[in-house]
């Protein structure tokens, strides 16, 4: 049972909460991930990257969308509510060296685990550029933190209403193509992007990380939901990631695994809002009427 | 015949046969041995519910009445954990449950699981004298039933004693891992008076009786019964832990001020063939599976939000114990068609012969000889069928087993849209990984002395994790040596 010290929402579908955890704040390191699940009976068991801790409080701080029915029940959890089940730290750390220039990309979502490994990087020396890619103004998530560790921080929007419009391998190919390029580069966000970014660095040979995101239960190593192929070799995103070489990694067969149970969630996440049982849209609604604007339409 | 009414009905008569007679061995081999009753096959495919449906009490004791009271009882040393079996079968005879229950106490603290599932016809059954009398290892006294009868006797009348425990001693233990082997250990420490904290990472304690084994052959409701048990002698758990990442396992001596540690974490890592297709979306490991089905309730689709596949066509790879739960429990999800692929004959299979004849009465489909050379897939990445090959059986080998040999050219592609993946697992590296020190061979496996001692001081292991996959009640044998070695070492 963990409690919720602190929650905010930082755009229509996006959660931080601050949570009790004094074990993993203490032994968590840059890259590390838990399982979260809200209903020890029923519940689902999600993976969710730590984006913060304070060990001084034990703390650890979450960041996630709400996508499907069980981050809906957890974005629901006001402060003072408990989580029944955190399981962390998982994972291996990401590797922290000086490389010299990293670069670090960061998509909608996948921002909130990359800042950890930014400060990281930051911290161990190296020179630090920054990209934000995001759909939408609204779904910029951690400019401010970013911008206070980056030594360039470059922010792209798909529909450039903020930043650069643009998608996040249009800077960062530029970025490889100057003298001298990055040494290393560093990927989050959704699959689609990380493989993309594998592309655009792999024939300037710039080493890049990937932090995988692929369906998981116990996350411990022992359901192998996680499987993915790299270099030719099937390994467990849990144990043996969840940052591999992401010129290595089969993201074609990674994206087709990620779909295995998408018509059943789908489905379940319909139900959700039809139901009126998703109290998000309520809160949705009255956040956009106060503010004058339509109906929601809910949170995705 | 599994019909509960009428096998109580005919034991009754038996029994009234008995009644007053002093019986001789002849009388007693004589006795017919007694059917377990079951839910009739097409019924139980169906649901969740427990296939085996337990003794009456008339059925238990003509079955203890069977047993010969040979002066070797060579039945106790076939049991992993010792049970002074005829002494409880004796007592049972006679009618006292409560006596019979108080001597399986003495060695067994997971009568009601073990009762379930130990594999008796290789273990206490196996070396049974009436059965080797009667030239049938099915003959032998179903030691196993009338264990299950007597435990769940004492559980359902709310009356289950709570072991004594000595006083305090001011020593503490950590064990990890809440599956069988850590909760034997748990019991037989805390029992000597030491403070006992259990470490799980899952949600729930039971380890593969939660996670792996099916309700509809454990039931949870015993598992979490078992565990409350524990939690009424004062054993503490701490679930949501992973040992080695949560806390290290050094942390345990260094700063929580724990005096002996117990590592009982499982076999860990599932196997798969290492062939051509087994990343396409339908291929599950069993653990994979059996979690989502058991532990995350996928069973229950209206009320879980965990997701399970929606098979038609299902092929189990494997012929053990876990292969035999997926099967049927893919049965029980759904599917039209189960098969379960197997390189030997129903001979060689590992399974506990009971599960096999249940699965093969709800009609899961054996295709023995044969293994899979590749997984076929479609465009989208999901598996469309396997491409089988078919064996023969060779020369034995050296542990007299005989090895199957490929016939060439028999390859055949047979549709499917499910395949589960049951041959067993590698051990998981976590533990090993990050406790320096440890030491491991080159399967991963923890390396142990005859006391269950491993390379670092006050560490002691047992399990899956020294063993490879095994089975409950090895685990448990195992757990109660450790836990007499720790009980000596805290003196």
């Amino acid at each position: 049972m963990n409690k919720i010290i602190a929650k905010e929402r930082l755009s229509q579908e996006v959660f931080r909460i601050e949570l009790e955890a004094p074990h993993i704040a203490r032994e968590r390191k840059a890259g590390q991930f838990v399982i979260v699940q809200t209903d020890v009976d029923f519940g689902e068991r999600i993976p969710l990257t730590i984006a913060d801790a304070d060990t001084a409080k034990g703390s650890i701080t979450l960041i996630f969308q709400a996508v499907g029915v069980s981050t809906h029940r957890l974005a629901e959890l006001e402060p003072g509510a408990y989580i029944e089940a955190v399981l962390g730290p998982l994972g291996n750390p990401t590797h922290i060296e000086n490389y010299g220039h990293a670069v670090c990309v960061g998509g909608g979502i996948g921002v909130a685990p990359m800042h950890p490994i930014a400060q990281a990087l930051k911290a161990a020396g190296n020179k630090l550029t920054v990209i934000i890619g995001a759909r939408n103004k609204e779904l910029v998530i951690l400019e401010k933190e970013m911008r206070a560790i980056a030594d360039e921080l470059i922010i792209v929007t798909d529909d450039g209403s903020y930043g650069r419009k643009a998608l996040v391998t249009e800077p960062l190919k530029e970025l490889c193509e100057a003298e001298p390029k990055p040494d290393l580069a560093v990927t989050i966000g959704p699959p689609i992007m990380m493989k993309f970014c594998a592309e655009t660095t792999r024939p300037y040979k710039v080493k890049t990380f990937a932090s995988l995101n692929t369906i998981m239960i116990d996350g411990t190593g022992m359901c192998g939901g996680c499987r993915v192929t790299v270099g030719g070799k099937t390994r467990f995103v849990c144990v043996d990631g969840p940052e591999f070489d992401a010129h290595e990694v089969d993201w074609n067969g990674m994206l087709l695994r990620l779909g295995a149970y998408k018509p059943l969630e789908d489905a379940a996440h319909k139900e959700l809002h039809e139901s009126g049982q998703c109290r998000l849209d309520a809160l949705a609604d009255a956040v956009m009427a106060k503010a004058g604007l339509g109906k929601s339409g809910g949170a995705s | 015949m599994h019909d509960k009414t009428q096998l109580k009905a005919e034991a009754k008569s038996v029994l009234d046969g008995l009644k007053g007679k002093t019986l001789s061995n002849k009388d007693r081999m004589a006795i017919p041995v007694q059917d377990m009753p079951c839910q009739e096959a097409a019924i139980r495919a169906g649901n969740m519910e427990e296939v085996a449906i337990g003794y009456s009490e008339e059925q238990a004791r003509v079955e203890a009445y069977r047993c010969l009271q040979c002066k070797n009882a060579p039945c106790i040393s076939g049991c992993p954990v010792s049970i002074d079996i005829p002494g409880f079968l004796r007592l049972s005879a006679e009618g006292d449950f409560t006596g019979a229950a108080d001597v399986i106490r003495k060695t067994n603290l997971l009568p009601a699981i073990c009762g379930r599932v130990c594999p008796q016809e290789k273990q206490c059954q196996l070396v049974c004298t009436l059965g080797k009398a009667l030239k049938s290892v099915d003959k032998a006294v179903q030691i196993g039933r009338v264990e299950r009868y007597i435990a769940d006797r004492e559980r359902t009348s709310g009356q289950s004693p709570i072991p004594e425990i000595a006083a305090p001693t001011g020593k503490r233990v950590a064990v990890v891992g809440a599956g069988p082997a850590g909760m034997t250990v748990a019991a037989d420490v805390r029992r000597e008076g030491h403070e006992v904290v259990i470490f799980e990472a899952f949600q729930k304690p039971g380890g593969v009786m939660v996670y792996g084994i099916p309700e509809f052959r454990l039931p949870k409701a015993i598992v979490s019964e078992e565990a409350d048990k524990l939690r009424a002698m004062g054993v503490k758990f701490e679930l949501n832990t992973l040992i080695g990442r949560t806390i290290p396992l050094e942390t345990l001596f260094k700063e929580d001020g724990f005096d002996a540690v117990f590592i009982g974490v499982g076999a860990g890592l599932p196997k798969f063939m290492n062939i051509p297709g087994e990343n396409y979306v339908g291929v599950f490991s069993a653990n994979e599976y059996l979690t989502r089905a058991n532990l995350m309730r996928a069973w229950d689709q209206k009320r879980a939000a965990t997701p399970i596949y929606h098979s038609k066509r299902v092929a189990v790879l494997g012929g053990g114990n876990v292969a035999m739960d997926s099967a049927r429990m893919a049965l029980r999800l759904g599917a039209e068609e189960v098969h379960v692929l197997y390189r030997r004959t129903r001979e060689e299979m590992p399974a506990r012969a009971e599960e096999v004849e249940h699965a093969m009465e709800e009609g899961i489909i054996f295709d023995f000889l044969s293994s899979p050379t590749e997984i076929l897939g479609n465009e989208k990445g999901r598996v469309t069928g396997l491409r089988v090959l078919s064996y023969e059986l060779g020369q034995a080998d050296a542990s007299g087993r005989r090895s199957p040999v490929a016939i060439k050219g028999s390859e055949q592609d047979v549709a499917f849209d499910t395949v589960i993946v049951a041959i067993g697992n590698d051990s998981n590296p976590l533990l090993a990984k990050t406790t320096k020190g440890l030491a491991v061979d080159k399967r991963g496996q923890v390396l142990v002395d005859e006391n269950q001692k491993t390379s670092l001081d006050a560490v002691w292991a047992g399990g899956d994790i020294v063993l490879g996959a095994a089975t409950v009640i090895l685990a448990m044998g195992e757990g109660r040596r450790a836990a007499a070695a720790i009980n000596r070492y805290l003196i």
